[in-house]
């Protein structure tokens, strides 16, 4: 796939924007079938290259979707399972059909978790039926279902680093062959469908992508009908996800039928025939992906209207924080270190580092906010050397950053936004004197980020944990913004953050470089820096590589930069 | 099925609860505790009688409700220091030997002096008993610091290395010359200028005791209005949202442990200088070491520090009534004053959690 960076960026954006108007009626989608796609309507394989990267916003034939049968695989029927205080899924009911990549699609917290664990058998539904094949099918626990033919693939790995894949697989079953028949059975599905895995490999030495590779091959050994996946792209590089797309391809094209997890609208738009979305609980309706646009998916999921983020001009003015050769030890035994960053960022502009998760980019803001102490020359701000400042030194000279975890790194989760305001803001919003704290002042600060972000809170008094993921990130951003900074460095600004809420956020970013703030955006939502970013560069294994203006990349060269060299090839089915 | 006690976490901490739980603790730790005396043998309403009503109201109440003071005054001292380190995860359990070389760097610098008679030499014993304190605190701090050890077990330890030097002074460097062999320095009581006599007489109130209220004052306002409170706060509930902040870790386990050492020295230097009198090898009683008690019954609040203080005190003193009066042994009421921690520890449970009646659920 050669599609153009600043083709697709520009389709997509065109795309989403062009459909502004809010989705008129939900339980209908534009054109749930296409009688009309042709079925031989891929001559080159669609490598599904992640996410909007690949797109041409009109639908790409999918694998699978002309084999629709009539009978479905599995039908449910008005499942509902009410924990205390909530109603997780409430009368969900849709079909999945053989031979189909099924979204199922919602923000956290809209009930898919509970709804898959209720398919493989870990969650008991309250009410409702479930079938498969046309027969009754209520899995006591996970082994029968997989008896029946359903397999899941979780988003959290259950490995063990110490033995090999093949050892690993083998504890996953119930009466695992002769360790050499099973390597020899892992070499072959991993070839069949183009997984490529050594069986001797020690799991700890994997990556991420090759991990996920041992769990998707631990799950085909058991030849299953239906295989669930779980947010399967969160830890992948473009080029791994290639490489799954094509597998799950080969799949389906066997009469497999897929159960898709994610929130990634244009990968699912790539990928998946169709897409059923929840929220708060409840079916809100089935679409056909490639036919609706992104936009349009990401109101469904929200339920309300919401504005995507406008792209601005650029003005890019002197350089303002300079990284030369910056290098940090590992803080930890689990930590990256950082070797030979340098790079420039200039204000009003926004440079995106994307890479996947643990390359660094938590050393990279750490090193950055004063927590990691890196040379004193490898960091300057406006010519200043900084390496060796303390956190509330930068943030006098005006570095600020917000770091990736919310709850209990950028705030105390049992403290009250008042308090949490003193994080960050004791000297620049003059709450302190000479270490006295002005709580009213600080009260006021918080008020004022709360009104500026729309935070939604019963007031400044209620304690961090008890705000949603996204309420409490748009204060933990405005709060740093309310500084007025001269540089901004933020690590996943809208990560596990609702639709709209991470809109807001990136608007808000958009908007500061535009008054002329350099601003580092660390992401892993590849999405998400094309978007916003005037610069990308991507962290891999500590090591930043070159900068590139966002709008000259093309999907390959965004993965090259992300995965450094391994993983790079597809393997040839 | 059928219904099971299941435990839910609370959204946010009860405050109700939080304030309650010492009050309740109280109660369970009288009704337990009545039972311990019950099955020694005791009448054990006679006995939690003697224990918290006879010294406040009892026939020899006058001279027991000084007293109160007396025994406070050095828990509230110790439990102030090390509340500020418990706020922030620093957990200082060695105060009993900070409290013992507190006294005797300040019974040491008075007796130097001895029989030279000065208004400057009380101050300067204030000082130096301050100043022990803090530098016996300063090695699990620095050790903690420079090579990551535990500063519970270093700072535990060295309460023994205390209680030796204790007795090694006791019977050497600071024997009484006059003391015809016998174990023990000079009386501080017989030397006016190095004796911390009491201030108002009958009262029990002395030089300990002003500086039991002072610390509880600066405490509460080093909490609720000062930088460094809002730090040791963050620092023990979010500790990279502190680094993030810009606490540095290593400088605040020095302060917290160097407070809490030199407050604890403070309280062991009043109390060779007045209360006991002098250095001996059985100088020490245990305050380091209840004082843990008194700040996690204080809720780690200054106030309720000093309250906790005034109830410890009071089972002392209830407890040595109880063991004249009815015989009762002394690890009796230290069983006691465990079982009220045990319960506090029991009871705060329901600050983060509460009980829920709920049908079994097949799994």
């Amino acid at each position: 796939m050669d599609a153009k960076m600043d083709e697709s960026g520009g389709t997509a954006h065109t795309d989403t924007l062009s459909s502004t108007a809010p989705f008129a009626k939900p339980d209908i989608c534009p054109n749930p079938h296409h009688p009309d796609r042709p079925d031989a309507a891929y001559p080159t394989p669609p490598i599904a290259v992640p996410a909007r990267l690949a797109l041409t916003g009109t639908g790409t034939a999918k694998p699978g979707g002309q084999r629709r049968v009539t009978e479905p695989l599995l039908s449910i029927d008005g499942l509902t399972k009410a924990y205390p205080g909530v109603v997780a899924n409430e009368d969900v009911s849709f079909d999945i059909h053989a031979g189909e990549v099924h979204a199922l699609l919602g923000e956290n917290g809209a009930g898919k978790s509970t709804l898959v664990k209720m398919i493989y058998g870990l969650v008991k539904p309250d009410s409702g039926t479930m079938h498969l094949h046309g027969s009754p099918f209520a899995p006591s626990e996970p082994s029968d279902a997989r008896r029946h033919g359903v397999a899941m693939v979780f988003q959290h790995f259950s490995l063990f680093d110490a033995l090999t894949v093949a050892e690993n697989v083998a504890l996953g079953m119930e009466t695992p062959p002769p360790m050499r028949t099973l390597a020899a059975r892992i070499r072959e599905v991993s070839e069949t469908y183009g997984l490529p895995l050594d069986p001797g490999r020690t799991v700890g030495d994997l990556s991420a992508g090759e991990r996920q590779r041992v769990e998707i091959i631990r799950c085909l050994l058991q030849d299953p009908r239906l295989l669930i996946m779980d947010e399967p792209t969160s830890v992948l590089t473009p080029q791994e996800v290639a490489i799954l797309f094509k597998t799950l391809q080969k799949l389906t094209s066997e009469g497999v039928a897929i159960l898709y997890i994610s929130h990634k609208l244009e990968e699912i738009r790539t990928l998946c025939n169709r897409a059923t979305v929840l929220r708060r609980g409840r079916n809100v309706g089935t679409c056909d992906p490639a036919q609706t646009t992104a936009h349009a998916m990401a109101e469904m999921m929200v339920g309300s209207a919401f504005e995507t983020p406008a792209r601005r001009d650029t003005k890019t003015g002197a350089p303002r924080l300079t990284l030369d050769a910056l290098s940090v030890r590992a803080p930890s035994a689990f930590g990256t270190a950082l070797r030979d960053v340098s790079l420039t960022l200039h204000a009003g502009e926004i440079l995106g580092i994307g890479g996947v998760a643990g390359n660094g980019q938590d050393e990279l803001l750490a090193a950055l906010s004063g927590e990691l102490p890196v040379t004193p020359d490898a960091l300057r701000l406006d010519d200043k050397p900084i390496g060796r400042l303390p956190p509330q030194a930068r943030r006098d000279l005006g570095l600020f950053a917000a770091p990736e975890e919310r709850l209990g790194h950028a705030a105390a989760p049992e403290m009250s936004l008042t308090e949490n305001s003193l994080l960050t803001g004791a000297t620049k919003q003059n709450l302190s004197n000479r270490g006295f704290l002005n709580w009213p002042r600080a009260q006021s600060f918080a008020e004022k980020v709360i009104a500026a972000f729309d935070v939604r809170t019963p007031g400044p008094n209620t304690a961090a944990r008890a705000l949603s993921g996204g309420n409490l990130q748009k204060f933990v951003i405005g709060r740093e913004m309310a500084h007025d900074p001269e540089a901004l460095i933020v690590n996943q600004p809208t990560w596990g953050v609702d639709a709209a809420a991470a809109a807001f956020i990136r608007q808000a970013l958009m908007d500061l470089a535009a008054k002329g703030a350099a601003i580092l955006v660390i992401s892993q939502d590849l999405d998400e820096l094309m978007q916003i970013s005037d610069r990308f560069a991507a962290l891999n294994a500590g090591r930043l590589s070159d900068i590139h203006p966002t709008a000259d990349l093309t999907t390959e060269q965004v993965g090259l930069m992300m995965g450094g060299a391994h993983d790079m090839e597809v393997a040839h089915v | 099925m059928h219904p099971v006690l299941k435990l839910e976490r609370r959204p946010q901490p009860s405050r109700t609860w939080s304030a309650l739980a010492p009050v309740l603790a109280v109660l369970i730790t009288m009704f337990a505790g009545g039972a311990m005396f019950a099955a020694l043998g005791q009448d054990p309403v006679e006995a939690i009688r003697t224990i918290f009503w006879e010294p406040l109201f009892g026939e020899f109440a006058r001279f027991d409700r000084p007293q109160l003071l007396v025994k406070a005054a050095p828990l509230t001292l110790i439990a102030i220091g090390l509340a500020l380190g418990f706020r922030a995860n620093i957990w200082n359990i060695g105060a009993e030997g900070q409290y013992i070389i507190g006294a005797l760097t300040g019974a040491g610098v008075g007796l130097a002096f001895y029989p030279t008679e000065s208004a400057l030499i009380f101050p300067l014993m204030v000082v130096a008993g301050a100043l022990g304190g803090w530098a016996w605190a300063m090695i699990p701090g620095l050790l903690k610091v420079r090579f990551g050890t535990n500063e519970i077990l270093v700072s535990l330890m060295l309460v023994y290395v205390a209680e030796q030097l204790l007795a090694k002074m006791a019977l050497g460097l600071l024997r009484n010359p006059e003391g015809r062999g016998f174990p023990g320095s000079r009386s501080l009581r017989d030397y006016p200028s190095a004796h911390n006599a009491e201030l108002f007489a009958g009262t029990g109130i002395h030089w300990g005791v002003v500086a039991a209220l002072i610390a509880v004052i600066f405490a509460y306002i080093l909490l609720a209005r000062h930088m460094l409170g809002f730090h040791i706060k963050l620092s023990g509930q979010a500790p990279r949202a502190a680094r993030f902040a810009g606490v540095n870790p290593a400088r605040l386990t020095l302060i917290c442990l160097g407070i809490s050492g030199a407050l604890a020295g403070l309280a062991g230097m009043f109390e060779v200088a007045g209360p006991a009198g002098q250095i001996n090898i059985d100088f020490n009683v245990g305050y380091g070491f209840t004082a843990i008690i008194v700040a996690f019954l204080g809720r780690l609040h200054p106030v309720g520090i000093l309250l906790a203080a005034l109830l410890m005190a009071l089972t002392y003193i209830g407890g040595e009534l109880a063991e004249t009066n009815l015989g009762l042994p002394a690890a009796a009421i230290q069983m006691f004053q465990g079982m009220l921690l045990f319960f506090l520890l029991a009871v705060d449970l329901l600050t983060h959690f509460r009980l829920r009646w709920r049908r079994a659920e097949v799994a």
